[in-house]
């Protein structure tokens, strides 16, 4: 076998081993050509995706399951309960707790539980609705399940507004100083969310003639209801 | 010319036959092919320069497949297997360039 050789001349001699290999690999490319972009297209890139980022997928999708697992394992116990009992009183007294939790969510029913008061006394006039806003909505992240502002039951639809004149208007009704918020929840954390730097505590004390306290009553009634 | 259709009949069967890679082949199959282009690239512009040979183009297509594969397998072992296949795809990627310019020197004189 020449070491050159025109590719003219050798198409028209009679092909020797080396060329035929050539074919041979040409061929194999094609092959390989298709079969790569298939595999590229068909698994959704996961095939190609290294260890690392396989096994972040796989902890997603593990915890994604157990979560839905223990959902599906709360609702099927659920469902047996109402199945197994053979009157509808379970029903009954499912149906009725949900339904006191949502009377509580509205407003319509007193409350009584452990929680925060939150006074705030401002002499001066330098607390408005802006403070007040503030400091039920922190309560209501730190998880309030219940709030009442002077005698007033604050819910989703509570309005906060400063009314000329002074004082702060809570739906309508005309407060005045000192405010008292009465808080239902976990004690600890509706405490701390007024505590923490810069927050309702904060706000209150940098403004003249305002302080603002957090006590802890064994017991809070929220008596406010909404009609 | 026999090349072009031995390349051609390849995908053909490779559409028609609709294959799936056994999947500890996937890291490597990309790799591969990219390093065989380089050596078709290669083989080509050896045509126009009209130094081609069987010998060399089967030698270096082989071992251009072999070694890319080799590459990012070692790789793949030292935790490092994606920035490999990066490194091998650029060089074969650059030198493919280097004889694509080769080629269209050759044939439009430019």
């Amino acid at each position: 076998m020449r070491a050159v050789r025109r590719p003219e001349l050798g198409s028209l001699r009679r092909p020797g081993r080396a060329r035929v290999a050539v074919w041979v690999l040409l061929a194999v490319l094609g092959f390989g050509i298709t079969v790569s972009v298939r595999a590229h297209s068909g698994a959704a890139g996961l095939s190609n995706a290294r260890p690392d980022d396989l096994v972040g997928i796989l902890d997603d999708l593990d915890a994604k399951g157990r979560r839905l697992q223990s959902e599906a394992d709360s609702l099927q116990e659920t469902r047996d309960r109402l199945n197994g009992s053979d009157s509808g009183a379970e029903a009954l007294a499912e149906a009725r707790s949900r339904a006191e939790g949502l009377a509580i969510l509205a407003g319509t029913v007193g409350a009584q539980g452990p929680g925060i008061e939150v006074t705030i006394d401002d002499s001066g006039g330098r607390v408005g609705a802006d403070v007040l806003v503030d400091a039920i909505q922190e309560l209501r992240d730190a998880g309030a399940e219940a709030l009442q502002v002077g005698a007033v039951r604050v819910v989703a639809s509570t309005a906060v507004v400063d009314p000329t004149g002074g004082g702060i208007a809570v739906d309508g009704h005309h407060l005045g100083p000192p405010y008292r918020i009465l808080a239902i929840g976990d004690a600890h954390t509706l405490a701390q969310a007024m505590q923490i730097p810069g927050g309702v505590l904060d706000t209150v004390a940098s403004r003249d003639g305002a302080v603002a306290s957090v006590a802890t009553p064994a017991l809070v009634r929220i008596t406010a209801v909404r009609p | 010319m026999i090349g072009a259709l031995a390349l051609a009949v390849g995908l053909a069967v490779g559409v028609v036959l609709n294959p799936t890679a056994p999947s500890w082949l996937d890291p490597y199959l990309p790799i591969a092919v990219v390093a065989a282009l380089d050596a078709v690239f290669g083989g080509l512009r050896a045509a126009l320069e009209k130094v081609f040979d069987d010998k060399v183009f089967v030698v270096s297509f082989i071992s251009n497949v072999l070694v890319a594969a080799l590459v990012v397998f070692i790789g793949d072992k030292l935790g490092v297997g994606g920035q490999l296949s990066t490194a091998v795809v650029v060089v074969f990627g650059i030198r493919i360039f280097a004889n694509a310019a080769a080629i269209r020197r050759q044939v439009f004189k430019a």
